[in-house]
């Protein structure tokens, strides 16, 4: 059973008075991650919007160390502490339970400059968090375009729209062959909490991907972040899945939709319901642009049902 | 009491020894040529369980001092080395590391860097780091590497500022030398365990390198370029401290060679300075008045040291093997002439630019060059 949000725990690691917008879904995303992991954790942060709402030097906003690093190194960075932690503690230099070691890291710093980094952490099997929070662009740096971009939408880099789908970044992160790769957004926070609980207790690399619909990037108004959330679950632009040791498991409502239980809806309602759509949405084009729109998602839909049969 | 005990060893595999004597936490190691063999090292000694610290094999050099840099910030004792293209690949976090204030030490095996492609040594890798706020050494010998990187441990760990132990591809890395190596608890005692002020501990939960307004931005650089100058008594204690325990001296800021009457004075760093002893003897044979001074810390420039060992007029031929691009000649030269202005007017300085790309320095080569560079 999945837990509900009344049952997630009181503690708080997000404190009240940071600089995140209203209805930030970063912001909210982290504040149920936080209750998941508990004080005992470490934090890395690369340049993003977790950034600039975090806190000015020395204080933050979160209730956890938290190290700013350089916007390509969230993998390489983790490893160094995980690392250094278990080696201190073997020489009996730290006592008690290590923290968690995890990455909050954007979709810049996860699809695109920290690939890299990332995929070699991965690959090592390192024992870290990597949180993506997607926002589907560079929302600090006043939205551009990044490889989580989905086709069609405008950013500041792609103003006709974008041309390309966007790529598969947990499917990418499954096949590194590590414990437990996951997805979440904020509308269904006792899915992401049971999702995080389970990672902390799984030891090596785990990657957990959060879909954060930015009011800002995506141009909606800032108090239906979470009725925007559910709507990409409910279009099939988002699918709610989790694997351990590479067996994929879909969780509600998503199941339902690749089962054939129930249809997803139709792309255009969700897209319309966005600002970075509507330049597409004016075009002479429109029709033949939602329809390239529906397809990316038909087929991720179809091969991930594929896929998730595949369980060698 | 145990004793020294000699081995042939590279300079590659000096470095390694060191490494282990220093009894290091975490290495994340990228390999390039002539860097390739002190990882190969650290991963047989941490694997043979001859070292007990962990070994990153990481996929580039920007990820191996993210690693190192974030291993420090947890409170673990770093090493990290690379060469040429790959401590250009570094650059971003090199900023990390001093701005940070993490003991980070690593080795740079020199290397000119490309295009076009070189695998030998010059000093254009270090040199372009100049202005990230570490401190460099550059040594002359596989023992001077040795040494050098546990004094290195010592003032780094004292001070907070990340340090660069450099000394050139093939000439050192490749070359065997014996190496002495000092008894381990000779060595535990010069250099303690690594107790860091401050480290990421949930248990004090602050924030690491986050958004600083420019009211305390600017006095962080300021202490930054205030505690780098104030490492110089840090060195030259730790060289002298180094001695007491082990009997060996290398110099501490600089190292010097018939210089007290000399009335033409090799300027020069690295193994290169090392053969320049021999052609101060061959000007001597000539009836020249040669000696050599050869700074060991290249940053901070020990200017003091220099100022008060250079004879009265003397002539210094300044032989880099670097470009001061814009400029005529070599760095080392420019900094030379920036700290004697103005408080050394009897010296001539004078430079040349050699060596680049591996080009052999011999003895009998640069005794020609100096000769010539007098009558210029
Ligand atoms: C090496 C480097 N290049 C570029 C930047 C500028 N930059 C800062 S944040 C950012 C975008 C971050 O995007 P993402 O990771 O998606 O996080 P978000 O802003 O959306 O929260 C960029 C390009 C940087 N800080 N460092
Ligand atoms: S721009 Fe978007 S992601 Fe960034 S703080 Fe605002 S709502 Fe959050
Ligand atoms: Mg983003």
């Amino acid at each position: 059973m999945t837990t509900s949000i009344k049952q997630l725990p009181d503690t708080e690691q997000v404190l009240s008075g940071n600089g995140a917008c209203g209805g930030c879904p970063a912001t909210m995303a982290l504040r149920i991650v936080g209750k998941a992991l508990g004080p005992n954790a470490i934090m890395l942060l690369t340049p993003s919007c977790s950034v600039a709402s975090m806190g000015m030097t020395p204080k933050l906003g979160y209730n956890w160390p938290g190290i700013n690093i350089t916007f390509a190194t969230a993998g390489s960075s983790a490893s160094g502490i995980t690392h250094a932690l278990e080696i201190m503690k073997e020489k009996g230099r730290l006592e008690g339970e290590l923290p968690t070691v995890f990455s909050w890291v954007g979709d810049g710093g996860t699809y695109d400059i920290g690939f890299q980094a990332l995929s070699a952490a991965a690959e090592r099997n390192d024992n870290i968090i990597h949180f993506c929070y997607n926002n589907e662009a560079y929302s600090n740096t006043g939205v551009q375009r990044s490889g989580a971009t989905p086709r069609g939408s405008f950013t500041t880099t792609t103003p006709t729209g974008k041309r390309q789908p966007k790529k598969n970044m947990a499917l990418l992160m499954l096949e590194h062959n590590i414990p437990y790769v996951a997805t979440a957004t904020v509308a269904y926070p006792g899915d992401l909490y049971d999702k995080v609980v389970k990672a902390k207790n799984i030891p090596g690399m785990k990657y957990i991907e959060i879909l954060a619909p930015c009011y800002l990037g995506w141009q909606f108004d800032m108090s239906d972040t979470v009725q925007m959330s559910r709507a990409a679950v409910r279009s099939g632009a988002w699918l709610l899945w989790e694997a351990e040791n590479g067996k994929i498991t879909f969780n509600n409502p998503t199941s339902l939709i690749i089962n054939g239980k129930k249809a997803a809806e139709p792309v255009d309602e969700y897209v319309k319901k966005q600002g970075r759509f509507n330049r597409l949405l004016k075009g002479a084009d429109s029709a033949e642009r939602i329809a390239e729109i529906q397809g990316d998602i038909d087929r991720e839909i179809a091969f991930m049902r594929e896929r998730a049969k595949i369980t060698i | 009491m145990k004793t020294a005990q000699v081995i042939m060893a590279t300079g590659a595999n000096a470095a390694a020894q060191a490494v282990k004597y220093a009894r290091v936490d975490v290495v994340p190691g990228y390999p390039i040529t002539p860097q390739t063999s002190i990882m190969e090292y650290m991963a047989s000694m941490v694997e043979n369980d001859e070292l007990n610290a962990r070994f990153i094999p990481v996929e580039g050099e920007h990820s191996a001092m993210a690693a190192a840099v974030a291993a420090s910030a947890a409170g673990a004792r770093v090493f990290t080395a690379t060469s040429s293209n790959g401590l250009l690949y570094m650059h971003e976090v090199l900023h990390m590391a001093s701005g940070g204030r993490l003991p980070v030490v690593m080795c740079n095996v020199n290397r000119g860097i490309f295009a076009p492609w070189t695998l030998w040594s010059d000093h254009q890798d270090s040199m372009a780091q100049r202005d990230t706020g570490w401190i460099q050494y550059h040594c002359s010998s596989n023992q001077e590497v040795f040494n050098t990187i546990l004094q290195a441990y010592r003032v780094a760990e004292q001070i907070n500022i990340p340090i660069m132990v450099n000394f050139d591809g093939f000439a050192i890395s490749h070359c065997l030398m014996p190496l002495t190596l000092p008894p381990q608890e000779d060595i535990d005692q010069f250099l303690p365990p690594h107790k860091p002020e401050w480290r990421l501990d949930p248990a004090n939960p602050s924030s690491f390198s986050n958004v600083t307004m420019a009211a305390e931005y600017a006095p962080f650089r300021q202490m930054l370029s205030d505690d780098i100058i104030a490492s110089i008594p840090l060195v030259k204690q730790a060289a002298q401290e180094y001695k007491e325990a082990t009997g060996m001296w290398d110099g501490d800021t600089i190292d010097t060679y018939r210089l007290e009457d000399a009335e033409v004075v090799a300027f020069a760093i690295n193994s290169m300075a090392a053969e320049l002893k021999l052609s101060v003897d061959i000007l001597r044979e000539q009836g020249i008045k040669a000696g050599l001074l050869r700074p060991r810390l290249y940053l901070p420039f020990p200017a003091e040291d220099i100022i008060a060992a250079l004879p009265q007029n003397a002539q210094v031929m300044v032989l880099d093997r670097n470009y001061n691009f814009g400029h005529p000649g070599g760095i080392l030269a420019s900094e030379l002439k920036s700290v004697l202005f103005g408080r050394r007017n009897d010296i001539t300085v004078k430079n040349r630019v050699m060596g680049i790309g591996g080009i052999d320095l011999t003895r009998r080569f640069m005794a020609a060059e100096i000769r010539a560079m007098m009558d210029e």
